[in-house]
């Protein structure tokens, strides 16, 4: 009898054991919820800025002086939206953040392209020295280089333009170029040998080679080249403010402007409280000069993965 | 006959990697020399053009003895560096760790994880900083940050201090390096992992011996990715002084040329130090 009891408690034991802790690896339920609430916890830390930028973006002035208003506002508010979008005067600046970040981005990946192809498949003297530079060039901050550039830009009369952007790019000296050649270096190394050959055998040259074989086959590296470019050129505004000046604006330069911007659409005084900049018109255009990024990255982001795992970044 | 084609394809090679070597020598090689010579220079903008005035190490002189902020912000950036960089390599390790495992809405997860790939904008973190959003929410009521905000004096006081208002930024740091952890998680061999686990092997142990020796290569890559990123963002204070200075009037190109030269081999040595290190140990832990 004894030993009956002992073998069923036993039996229970070993099977709360296997519902708790699993039987090996990651299918028990503490440790699912171990992973679960890490995940959600790492979550909201990431997403708080997001929520709270929306909120805060949405409370009339009324919500934001009570204190009783935390996390939902007594009714929608798209106010601060409109006084934000005058601010900033959105579109126009969209277009025109589109411009400076579109075709930078386009012309240095087209040209990483070509100069990753270069180290990938040829040997050539002095190669290995060179490859070495481009990996070098990354850690070069860019205020060093920052000021000869910039007199150099002045005399070539191109500050003010996008040409100072454009031609840094299409020399492979854009920002980050180094890791999108990396990239394009590392996928065409994986193209088999024998295709190419089967290639030259049917009389193609090498140009021919790299427009009908090498380049269909890495579009992943495109898109993700593409979109780390489009990122990193919208949110450059230390080089962006000194090459441009006054000639050209982007979204998160004018976010930086936004007080003073906003000081001298409505000045202040009159005793009026509705005219006066406060967190939620501030938050409503933090949040516009994001939103383009954030819609275009909800779109592509299952591409920044999958083109990260396809595109060779970590090496073989 | 070979050797006609070798020199073919060696001339076709160099063509496809000119654009590159033409801009390395205008845009990169020949900035630095220039900006190293400013660097001794003191110049002035006129206008028929610049003119400067050789005064030899008079800039870095200035720097370290009479620039009464700029050794207090290289301190700062070194002391914010040394902090921040193992955090966020362990951290984003972590989460690719977790990201890799089969939960459920991980499309969703890694939506959210990569998030600061997007936003990490000085000027929209700066907003976002300004609103206290970037600290943990009402960490202020806790009795530990009230004992720390009394006792802000000490070197770890200092640090958890830092950590605790911080902590948001620097977990924003790190979108790229969880991507380039996740792929290579993802691209490791699955039949090692199986075979231990066969062995017997805990995953505690596989951890240690299989996952963490398989990345350390993808380690070194993001120490040197976050130093670079860390260094080059354009709130760091040092970055904000170089800036200050290109444009004053008593200081100007030369004084922010050498400012910019001071600051690349503070970057150097600290790259150097990081990396050179982790190689070590990595050749020691395999032999």
């Amino acid at each position: 009898m004894e030993r009956i009891k002992n073998f069923e408690l036993n039996r229970y034991y070993l099977r709360a054991k296997r519902f708790f802790i699993g039987m090996q690896g990651t299918d028990g339920l503490l440790i699912k919820i171990l992973i679960y609430g890490l995940l959600i916890g790492i979550g909201f830390v990431y997403l708080f800025p997001m929520i709270y930028m929306g909120v805060y973006s949405l409370k009339t002035l009324d919500d934001l002086l009570n204190p009783l208003v935390n996390w939902i506002p007594t009714k929608l508010y798209w106010g601060n939206y409109s006084k934000a979008d005058q601010v900033l005067s959105f579109f126009p600046t969209l277009f025109e953040t589109l411009y400076v970040t579109v075709l930078p981005s386009v012309v240095q990946t087209a040209v990483a392209a070509v100069v990753g192809y270069g180290f990938a498949r040829f040997e050539f003297k002095g190669k290995k020295i060179l490859f070495a530079l481009v990996l070098a060039t990354f850690v070069i901050p860019p205020q060093v280089t920052l000021i000869p550039r910039y007199i150099f830009f002045n005399e070539l009369h191109i500050l003010g333009s996008l040409k100072a952007f454009l031609l840094p790019a299409a020399f492979g000296q854009g920002i980050n170029s180094a890791i999108f050649i990396l990239i394009f270096f590392q996928f065409f190394r994986q193209v088999p040998k024998a295709l190419e050959e089967a290639a030259q055998i049917d009389g193609a040259g090498h140009f021919r080679i790299f427009f009908t074989i090498a380049l269909p086959m890495a579009v992943p590296a495109f898109i993700i080249s593409f979109l780390f470019s489009f990122v990193w050129y919208w949110n450059e505004t230390y080089l962006a403010a000194i090459y441009f000046g006054d000639a050209l604006t982007t979204l998160p330069l004018q976010l930086q402007k936004f007080v003073a911007t906003y000081q001298k659409m409505f000045p202040a005084g009159m005793g009026l409280g509705e005219n006066q900049l406060n967190e939620g018109i501030k938050m409503a255009g933090t949040l516009l000069s994001i939103l383009p990024l954030l819609i275009v990255y909800f779109i592509t982001q299952r591409w920044f993965v999958e083109g990260v795992d396809r595109s060779g970044i970590t090496g073989e | 006959m070979k050797k006609k084609v070798n020199l073919k394809n060696s001339t076709v090679g160099f063509l496809f990697v000119s654009p590159w070597v033409i801009g390395f020598l205008l845009f990169t090689a020949f900035p630095l020399l220039y900006s190293f010579y400013l660097s001794f220079q003191k110049v002035k903008i006129t206008t028929s053009g610049i003119q400067t005035k050789f005064i030899k190490l008079e800039n870095y002189k200035y720097a370290f003895l009479s620039d009464s902020v700029f050794v207090d912000k290289v301190t700062q950036y070194l002391q914010e560096l040394i902090i921040s960089v193992p955090i966020i390599i362990v951290f984003s390790l972590i989460i690719a760790l977790l990201l890799n495992q089969k939960v459920k809405f991980r499309g969703l997860f890694r939506t959210i994880f990569f998030l600061p790939v997007i936003i990490a904008s000085g000027p929209v973190i700066k907003e976002l900083m300004d609103q206290g959003v970037t600290t943990i929410p009402s960490i202020d009521q806790y009795a530990i940050y009230q004992y720390l905000n009394e006792n802000p004096d000490g070197f770890i006081n200092g640090i958890l201090l830092y950590l605790i208002k911080n902590l948001i930024v620097i977990l924003w740091f790190s979108g790229v390096q969880i991507l380039i952890f996740l792929a290579a998680l993802q691209k490791s061999d699955k039949q090692i992992y199986e075979a231990a686990k066969i062995d017997g092997a805990s995953n505690w142990e596989i951890f240690w011996k299989l996952t963490l020796p398989g990345l350390a290569p993808m380690i070194i890559i993001n120490t040197i990715y976050t130093i670079v990123t860390y260094s080059i963002f354009s709130l760091n204070p040092v970055i904000e002084h170089i800036q200050k200075n290109m444009f004053k009037v008593n200081t100007g190109f030369g004084y922010a040329s050498s400012l910019s030269w001071i600051y690349f081999i503070i970057i150097a040595a600290a790259l150097g130090i990081s990396v050179g290190f982790m190689t070590i140990k990595r050749k020691k832990s395999y032999s």
